[in-house]
């Protein structure tokens, strides 16, 4: 086999690979933006907690209309909107802070889906929950990413300056401008839709990997935040598309693939990069010398 | 004393701030009239932070008014500032937030805009630190650079909580320029400072606060031994560990002043409210008249 042919062999032989490529591009586009503020915002392990958040809303979806794509999408979307919004009117309102509070907020709801999905569901659909379903991806689901994506990315550019300066200096923008809270929640509404998206893919405990991976791996390569965003999405799409090959090629499963391989380019970003740490070390050195 | 046309002059009428019901700045009552420079100084926990909030609008009067500010835009610099000096961003970028009263979040950033930026940052000594990441810059530059983001916001009052606490001596001197700039376009400035002799030297004005006004007026009748020692003693009914209402003999509570004219008399009620709750935020070393002289 050569190299035209693996790359290309498998979408033009099968739909179902075309369609999983299609899901993947809208995937990378959106969720890797979404991934870089998370990352400015000091965010990244939220977005880790609210991927467990959403699992029982897709489940109680599950559990009334079966594996049913828009029950288990509105389902997630409700959960992740409840679980940020319910945490953060505890952390503004209460003696717990944010991070606790989104903790115990996203304990629970776990739990309540851990809890349904295995009294009711099956191992297969548990399956499917937990690891997506990038090769089973209909017209309807595409259609689903494709739309989350341009919502995220439309939403992204509307809001970009307040999103920044909720990042680099959230008391200035509450001084100038009453839109912190326009940025604080339409992110969290993104971060929730895309995770959601994203759990339709490649499974709840993966979905969060395509946001953060390539947001860090992004930071040893580039400075600014334009060139975060197009570098981030970059190594997205790469990761995603090189592994629906690879999981192709050698039968193994995706999400794992494609999550690996982005933990692949974020170690050797932090160790070759421009600013990762050999480099980092070699300008010590040479300035010792000097 | 020239004035912006849209500096408001500000009025304080037995004001009363605090937090959670438990007051921190009593029975204050003064007018700042339009295009003053002003210094706050006093003890460790005086209010003087409270204060500077409560002008900037982020806290409400418990009693009492605090007029003229409605409705103009206010440049403030808090003490702490929740800046993020790793994010991702040059200079330029940084100081550019200053704008927003004229871009807004979705307007366009135009040549002009980027011209006041250069002017702003040329302003602070940071001409030719546009294109350097936020993250490079030491702390003195760093405040520079919020002064530069001061500079743009170009309100007719601008508010400053200890700008000077942690940056060198000639940045400081050259951000007091940037201060006096202000004042000569017509602007208010209002500052929290515990360098009595840079308050001496820059500012005409000084309220001396102790939870409640000891002395207002211009500054070398203000910055009194007298009233300083009375400073030291009002505040102590408030410290946890103090007795209520001991007065201390006087000259052990104040490390000696220069006679700088007489004590002024002081018609403030003085009355311990005794609440040991320390919510000023003022965590630097009491005011002392050899700090940095």
């Amino acid at each position: 086999m050569n190299l035209t042919e693996w790359l290309f062999g498998p979408f033009i032989e099968f739909g179902f690979m075309r369609q999983a490529l299609l899901g993947c591009i809208a995937l990378a586009l959106s969720a890797a933006p979404v991934g870089v503020f998370l990352m400015l915002r000091r965010m990244s392990l939220m977005g880790d907690a609210m991927a467990h958040a959403i699992l029982p809303g897709a489940a109680i979806g599950y559990l009334l209309f079966g594996l049913s794509l828009a029950a288990m999408t509105v389902g997630g979307i409700v959960a992740g909107l409840a679980v940020a919004i319910g945490s953060g009117l505890v952390a503004r309102n209460t003696l717990i802070r944010e991070d606790t509070s989104l903790a115990a907020f996203y304990l629970l709801s776990l739990a309540l889906g851990v809890l349904i999905v295995s009294v009711r569901g099956n191992s297969v659909d548990l399956l499917h929950v937990l690891f997506g379903t990038v090769l089973a991806l209909d017209d309807a689901a595409l259609t689903l990413l494709w739309s989350i994506t341009g919502v995220t990315l439309l939403t992204l550019f509307l809001i970009r300056r307040p999103l920044i300066l909720e990042c680099l200096d959230p008391g200035f923008l509450r001084q100038v401008s009453g839109l912190s809270p326009l940025a604080h929640y339409g992110f969290l509404a993104l971060l929730v839709i895309n995770l959601v998206a994203g759990f339709h893919a490649l499974g709840t405990l993966m979905a969060v990997g395509i946001m953060v991976l390539p947001a860090a791996s992004a930071r040893f390569w580039v400075r600014g935040v334009g060139a975060l965003l197009l570098t981030a999405t970059g190594i997205a799409l790469a990761a995603a598309v090189g592994g629906l090959l690879v999981s192709y090629h050698a039968d193994w499963p995706t999400s794992p693939v494609i999550v690996l391989g982005l933990g692949g380019v974020y170690l050797l970003s932090m160790a070759f990069a421009p600013r990762g740490v050999l480099a980092q070390r070699r300008a010590v050195h040479s300035h010792l010398r000097a | 004393m020239p004035s912006r046309p849209d500096t408001p002059a500000i009025t304080l009428r037995n004001l009363t701030l605090g937090y959670e019901r438990h007051p921190a700045v009593h029975h204050l009552s003064l007018r700042i009239e339009p295009g003053s420079m002003v210094a706050v100084v006093g003890p460790n926990g005086a209010g003087k932070s409270t204060l500077i909030r409560a002008l900037a609008g982020e806290l409400a009067p418990l009693d009492g008014s605090l007029d003229g500010l409605a409705g103009h835009r206010i440049a403030w610099l808090p003490q702490h500032s929740g800046l993020d000096a790793g994010f991702p961003i040059d200079v330029r970028g940084m100081v550019a937030m200053g704008l927003w009263h004229r871009t807004g979040a979705l307007g366009r950033f135009t040549a002009e805009h980027r011209r006041l930026c250069d002017e702003a940052l040329a302003a602070v000594g940071l001409a030719g630190f546009e294109t350097r990441g936020l993250d490079t810059l030491s702390g003195g530059q760093l405040q520079r650079a919020r002064f530069a983001r001061l500079i743009l916001q170009d309100a007719p009052v601008v508010l400053l909580d200890e700008p000077f606490a942690a940056v060198d001596q000639r940045t400081t001197d050259e951000l007091l320029t940037v201060l006096h700039r202000w004042q000569r376009e017509g602007r208010t400035v209002v500052a929290v400072l515990h360098d009595l002799p840079q308050v001496r030297a820059h500012f005409p004005l000084t309220l001396l606060l102790a939870r409640e006004p000891v002395a207002w007026g211009p500054t070398a009748e203000v910055l009194t031994a007298a009233n300083w020692d009375r400073a030291q003693r009002l505040r102590e009914p408030f410290d946890d560990q103090a007795g209520v209402c001991e007065a201390s003999p006087a000259g052990t509570a104040a490390p000696p002043l220069p006679a700088a004219g007489h004590g002024l008399h002081h018609h403030g009620h003085g009355h311990a409210h005794g609440h040991g709750h320390d919510h000023a935020h003022d965590h630097h070393h009491a005011a002392t008249p050899e700090a940095r002289s």
